[in-house]
């Protein structure tokens, strides 16, 4: 099952594109990190599959099939929007039977003992609590619904490190506990390599990769080896180049692990956040499962 | 403690059991009440002033009869109604205006319209709830206005209950009034989605449609009647008068000129009165039909002298009527004002 599947997809505000001829399928049981530089269209993506913004072009349907923002996805997905809103005049306690009374299910006894864990007085105004406690807040409201999927959207770009440990730490903890998918945008690359199990990259509107971590990682690397060697780089992947001096690091895409390292350069693996920033510098380039999109600009391009 | 539903289990959408529509009275209840408490003082005040005036007005009539016009009472009442005016202004700009346009604004509608509630039925059962709030509060505000009102109507010619002044202030209408203000709100909320320019939308809107009803319909709800002779029904409402000489139609210059023989002037539609002592004496003409009470026998006069008034009126009987077109037709437009901020809130958001 997909938690979100998108084709075509494109949204337009007035005369821009936020974002275009998006086609992508997260699976369900992952935890799914979009990342992509500002005004790459995350926001609308995720705005597109929970329902609040609707398509200018193309189809989003969420949970196995089900139409964004129709009744039966609303009630399976929790979303927690940037910069965490709630109704500031509110108590605590008030945000709770709020959202209880929104919803079929809200399990009002998890909500307690996780804001009692935290230590944010029931009593409290919303408006009056730490950037830390709001983000918390949220998302205790979101996992007290008991969604099938959780998305956040840049949940962690207010808070400081502290915030940001604990606030993934109740995420991971829900997810081990009742299975749910999780699909976050964020900057914090970081961060994401500790908890993302997924990688969807986006830019300029455009799905660029799209694959499990893992696979990801067994399939790119970084080669070292000579600047003047010009026929090996012709033959291989290359994704992204950097040089220094007479050396040449290459950010390969590669079959596999087992795949034999060209004479005279060296191998290195690469970590998520290299990959990522590689990915980022090259907005040409694409990693994505089947039918690549066949580009034919950048001598970094990297085609099926 | 809520017994926690078991997870991930793909529910077909038929099965799918809405969220009761009973918890959204808390939540609106919750978000609105201090807005409600703000209109309930505020009419209140006005209602606590209304009653005090209404029993004042009731001893004071019977004894002065047609100098109460003149009383203390009146003479603070009518520029303290006149401000009553833009009362629903004022409830469609504080209540009405912010429901949507504050959750725009500050972001929130990611939260609430995000929740298993839906959208549409969030904004239905807020929107609805609401209005039936301010329609009554505002109902029973007009309503007392009427109580408060009622002995004065009729106690001078010329004051027509039917007159902009008080009509939209009495009975079913205000509470119309009231209504489609606060629909307005809510239509300029979630189009401008902006508090602060949103209530002036509102008010720009709700003045605009006030004037429009005061001078282009409201005269034209049923088709006025016409008089020929001098037998105008006091607190009639005149739309339009005019002279005719033997037919043909005369201005009003040279019905006066023939009044001023016998000392006479038109101090209202249809109703005739001695011009100024000093110059009815000084053009001496009154002499012809004796000395002072002449101009009482000025519309025999004009008859005989061949001058007809036409005058076009709406009776006083018709005050029901009116009220209940107008009513009717404010809560028409209420309804599709709300039916269209429910479709806006449906179509997008983000």
């Amino acid at each position: 099952m997909n938690v979100i599947e998108t084709s075509g997809l494109g949204k337009r505000y007035r005369q821009t594109w936020a974002l275009r001829e998006c086609t992508l399928a997260i699976p369900a049981g992952h935890v799914t990190a979009l990342v992509g530089p500002n005004g790459a269209g995350k926001t609308t993506l995720l705005n597109l599959g929970v329902g609040l913004a609707t398509p200018t072009a193309g189809v989003v349907t969420v949970l196995g099939g089900v139409p964004a923002g129709s009744p039966a996805a609303l009630d399976g997905i929790a979303f927690v929007a940037q910069d965490m809103p709630l109704y500031k005049p509110l108590s605590v306690a008030d945000m709770l039977h709020l959202t209880r009374n929104l919803n079929r299910r809200f399990d009002q006894g998890y909500a307690l003992a996780r804001l009692g864990e935290l230590g944010i007085p029931l009593k409290r105004k919303a408006g009056k609590l730490s950037g830390g406690q709001q983000a918390q807040l949220a998302l205790t409201l979101a996992l007290a619904r008991r969604p099938r999927l959780l998305v956040l959207d840049e949940p962690l770009a207010n808070l400081d490190p502290l915030a940001r440990h604990d606030f993934m730490a109740t995420v991971m903890a829900t997810v081990a506990e009742h299975g749910m998918s999780v699909v976050l945008s964020s900057h914090v690359l970081a961060e994401l390599e500790r908890v993302a199990d997924y990688l969807i990259l986006v830019s300029g509107g455009r799905v660029q990769v799209a694959d499990e971590v893992d696979s990801l990682l067994s399939t790119h690397r970084i080669l070292t080896g000579p600047a003047s060697d010009a026929r090996t780089r012709e033959e291989l992947m290359v994704v992204h180049e950097r040089r220094a001096e007479a050396q040449a690091h290459l950010l390969v895409r590669t079959s596999g692990p087992t795949d034999p390292v060209p004479p005279g350069w060296e191998a290195h693996p690469v970590s998520l956040e290299e990959l990522v920033l590689a990915y980022l510098r090259e907005p040409g380039a694409a990693a994505l499962p089947g039918p690549a999109r066949t580009n034919n600009a950048a001598p970094t391009e990297v085609a099926r | 403690m809520t017994a926690m539903a078991t997870p991930a289990q793909p529910a077909p959408e038929a099965r799918l059991r809405p969220v009761p529509w009973r918890g959204m009275t808390w939540v609106s209840w919750r978000q609105h009440r201090s807005a409600l408490a703000g209109l309930v003082a505020v009419l209140g005040a006005a209602g606590l002033y209304l009653y005090i005036t209404g029993m004042q007005i009731r001893h004071e009539v019977p004894v002065m009869g047609e100098m109460f016009t003149m009383s203390q009472t009146k003479l603070t009442l009518t520029p303290i109604a006149a401000l009553f005016q833009i009362l629903p202004a004022l409830i469609g700009a504080f209540v009405g205006a912010p429901v949507l346009a504050r959750e725009l604004e500050t972001g929130t509608f990611r939260y609430t319209w995000t929740q298993g509630f839906g959208r549409e039925r969030w904004a239905a059962a807020k929107l609805a709830q609401i209005a039936v709030a301010v329609t009554v509060l505002a109902g029973v505000f007009g309503f007392l206005f009427s109580w408060c009102y009622e002995p004065i109507i009729g106690v001078r010619q010329g004051l027509s209950p039917l007159m902009a002044i008080t009509f939209d202030l009495r009975g079913v209408a205000f509470a119309g009034w009231a209504l489609v203000a606060f629909a307005i709100g809510v239509l300029a909320g979630i189009l401008i989605r902006r508090v602060v320019p949103a209530m002036f939308a509102t008010l720009a809107a709700w003045s605009g449609l006030a004037v429009v009803t005061g001078v282009f319909l409201r005269p034209h709800y049923e088709t006025p009647l016409v008089t020929r002779g001098f037998n105008l029904p006091s607190a009639a409402w005149v739309m339009s008068q005019r002279w005719t000489l033997h037919g043909k139609p005369v201005s009003l210059t040279a019905v006066s000129q023939v009044l001023q023989k016998i000392g006479a002037q038109e101090v209202a539609p249809g109703v005739f009165g001695p011009t100024s002592p000093a110059s009815g004496q000084a053009s001496g003409n009154s002499a012809a039909f004796g000395p002072g009470g002449a101009w009482r026998s000025a519309p025999t006069y004009l008859l005989h002298h061949g001058f007809t008034q036409l005058t076009s009126y709406q009776p006083a009987s018709r005050f029901w009527p009116f009220q209940w077109i107008e009513g009717g037709w404010l809560l028409a437009l209420s309804v599709l004002l709300i039916a269209a901020t429910i479709w806006l809130v449906r179509r997008d958001a983000a």
